[in-house]
Parts: C-alpha cells; sequence; structure tokens
C-alpha cells in the first residue's frame, strides 16, 4: 500500500505542482472575498442563535477551512502528493462530496427523529385535549378548581 | 367487576374528512354495540368529523394536524392503553366495515388470537372489487409476508382488525406512521411473536370520499414498503422486537 502511495506521489512529483498557483490573482480574491462572505453569514446565524452549537461549531470549521485554502491553496499540494492526488482542486471536489453526502445522510437520520418525535408529540396533543374537553372520557381526571375566593 | 370499569370492547375510528359517512357508522355500532365505547381520532379534518363524532355519543381525539392513518391509529391505541380496554376493534370511518362482521373478529380472539384480521379475500370472497395494480402488488406483499414471516395472509393491508390488550400495547408505542402501515403493523407483530389470525368478511365498496390510491403514489409506497419490511426481516436489528422484549411478557 505504502509503495502504491509512494509510486503515485512520485508520478505527481514529475507534474509541474504550480497548478494551484496558476489561479490569477483575480480568481484567489473572489475565492477569498467568496469564503469570507460565506464565514461571516455563518457567524452571523450562530450569533443570533439560529444554529445549534453542534451546528454552528460545524460550519464554523468548513468556513474556516475554506477561507484557509483561499489564501494558502499550496497547502493541497502535499495533501495531494500524499495521497496519490496530482490534481489538487480534484482533492476539493472529493472531500466536498463526500462531507456533503454525510451531512445530507445525517440530516435525513435527524428529519427521521424530528418526525418521530412531533408524531408523538401530535398524538400525546390529542390525548390531553380529550382529557381537557370532554367529559365522557371514562378514566378519573382533574377537575379544574374553582378559584374564586 | 363495577360499572366504572371501561366498557368490554372500545371501536377505534380514525376519521379524517368523514362528516358525510362518520354519523351513518355511529348510529350502527351504536344500534349493534350499545355497551361498546366508540373513540374517533379526528385527523386533523378540514370538516365537521369532530362535531359529528361527538354528536354521535363517541369520544374525540383531535390531532392537531393530519398524521395520516397510521398517526390516527397509534393514538387510538395509546388512549385504549391507557384507558384499560382489554379489547378494541379497529373500524372504518367511511362505511367499509359490516358491524355484522365484528363477532367474528371476536370469537378470533376469544380463540386465543391476539389479532385478528378481516380479509376480503380469504376462501374466494367475492364482491369487493379492487384495481389490477392493487391486486397484482397484494399478491407480492401475501408472498413476502410467507417468506419473511412465515405465515399465510390474504389481506395484508386490510384495515378491519380486533386486538387483545398484549397487542394493543404493541401497538401504543411502536405502531408505524407512514401510508400502509397495516402491511408494515401486521408484520411487525407477527415477526414479534404474537398470534394473529385471518377471518373472511365482506366489505362494501367505499360509500362516500375518494379512495386514496393514485398510481404512482401507489408504486412508490410498495417500493417503501419493501425497503421497511426487508430491513425488518430476519437477521437484522428490529426495533420492534426490541420494544416487544423490554416490555412484554406475553407469550
Amino acid at each position: 500500500m505504502t509503495t502504491l502511495v509512494g509510486v503515485l506521489a512520485r508520478a505527481s512529483d514529475t507534474q509541474p505542482v504550480d497548478d494551484v498557483r496558476a489561479m490569477s490573482i483575480g480568481g484567489r480574491i473572489l475565492v477569498a472575498v467568496l469564503t469570507a462572505l460565506t464565514l461571516l453569514f455563518i457567524l452571523r446565524l450562530v450569533r443570533r442563535g439560529h444554529l445549534r452549537g453542534k451546528y454552528a461549531l460545524l460550519w464554523l470549521a468548513v468556513g474556516a477551512a475554506m477561507v484557509g485554502f483561499a489564501i494558502y491553496p499550496d497547502v493541497l499540494v502535499p495533501i495531494g502528493n500524499a495521497v496519490g492526488i496530482s490534481y489538487e482542486p480534484a482533492i476539493i471536489f472529493l472531500s466536498a462530496i463526500a462531507f456533503l453526502f454525510l451531512v445530507v445522510v445525517h440530516f435525513s437520520y435527524e428529519l427521521s427523529r424530528l418526525e418521530d418525535r412531533t408524531r408523538t408529540l401530535a398524538e400525546e396533543l390529542a390525548l390531553l385535549r380529550a382529557d381537557a374537553l370532554d367529559p365522557h372520557t371514562p378514566h378519573p381526571q382533574e377537575d379544574a378548581p374553582e378559584l374564586d375566593g | 367487576m363495577t360499572t366504572d370499569g371501561p366498557a368490554p370492547l372500545l371501536f377505534i375510528i380514525p376519521a379524517y374528512n368523514e362528516e358525510a359517512a362518520l354519523p351513518g357508522v355511529l348510529v350502527e355500532l351504536a344500534d349493534a354495540y350499545p355497551e361498546a365505547d366508540v373513540v374517533v381520532i379526528d385527523d386533523g379534518s378540514a370538516d365537521d368529523t369532530a362535531v359529528v363524532a361527538r354528536a354521535g355519543g363517541a369520544v374525540v381525539l383531535a390531532l392537531p394536524y393530519n398524521l395520516g392513518i397510521g398517526g390516527a391509529l397509534r393514538t387510538g391505541f395509546r388512549y385504549a392503553v391507557r384507558n384499560g380496554y382489554q379489547r378494541a376493534v379497529q373500524f372504518d370511518a367511511d362505511g367499509q366495515h359490516h358491524p355484522d362482521e365484528v363477532p367474528a373478529l371476536l370469537a378470533g380472539l376469544d380463540a386465543g388470537a391476539e389479532m385478528v384480521v378481516g380479509s376480503r379475500f380469504s376462501d374466494g370472497q367475492p364482491g369487493y372489487q379492487v384495481g389490477k395494480l392493487r391486486k397484482a402488488a397484494m399478491g407480492v406483499l401475501t408472498v413476502t409476508m410467507r417468506r419473511i414471516a412465515g405465515q399465510d395472509f390474504s389481506d395484508t393491508s386490510s384495515g378491519f382488525r380486533a386486538f387483545s390488550r398484549p397487542i394493543l400495547e404493541f401497538f401504543a408505542e411502536t405502531y408505524p406512521a407512514e401510508y400502509m402501515e397495516s402491511v408494515e403493523a401486521l408484520f411487525s407483530s407477527v415477526r414479534a411473536g404474537y398470534r394473529v389470525v385471518e377471518v373472511p368478511v365482506t366489505m362494501r365498496g367505499r360509500e362516500l370520499g375518494a379512495p386514496s390510491n393514485r398510481t404512482w403514489r401507489l408504486v412508490y409506497h410498495y417500493l417503501r414498503l419493501f425497503v421497511v419490511l426487508l430491513a425488518a426481516a430476519p437477521g437484522s436489528r428490529s426495533r420492534n422486537r426490541r420494544t416487544r422484549s423490554a416490555s412484554e411478557a406475553s407469550p
């Protein structure tokens, strides 16, 4: 396994490693601005309390990583060498797809759980309503106490 | 037995926009079973289902929004369990089910079954028409059920059923939510080791209200159902089995 990686790494060594640097200054600024805006947007959501802690942490980490890659795209080169990918942007695409896939699966899981819970709540509400409103409910129930005096 | 105890039988009627058919059903039931209690679960109806149900002498459990029949039924099972009923019959709000057939279901409980399913199709029952696709799918379901549950059912989706106390408790926790939950529930109860039998019944065509079977919707739901059944098949971990082992002591 290590030899395979080694071979691939050496193969990638023979290619010009400045693919990433080939991006124009304008392009890099555009990417940096977009990622900075994304990060600011996430920060705003966090500050307003719209994101639960775990998701806030997740997206802040993602935003920070995006800013990092935008400022220092060169860090992708050694990563590419290590895993045997010679076209560095592919590292971004691969990890982004894998990450987003996991996130969406996780959301499906959370959504199923939430649907179960809201369903249970709705059912309990129906039962409570019957207790409160229906005098014919056969089991004993508390009568609303008279509170005047 | 004191008169304060629950009635010997509870009719559980899930109802969604059934203000037209429900009064007739309630009158029929009250005539045939004056000693039984009736609970109507109003599944977020937009019409006066709850009003006509109360007028008809039923206890009404009004869901805050539409949960689908599975949610309505589980509400009914919880009601039955919390109020101490020993037996319940699931009954249709649209007049499909004959009150005359209820004794056949109850006889199944008397004979020791924990759930009795009224089948439209066993022993060549005449008189109930279904579409081609639905019929084919039902056949496949029967075979699937035989394979993974080890038992033959001719009408897996029948909503005309009688329940004993142990299975009421089981369903109060585990009754599935999604469309065609009746098949899933039949399967999970057999898997959990309950004795389930089928008895032949005749049903009427739907009196009022449109049947809910658009072709693609049906195809989707059958596919979903197969995934659910396969996921719960022997060899995989089942939520239901765990729940049963935790909360049930019946044979």
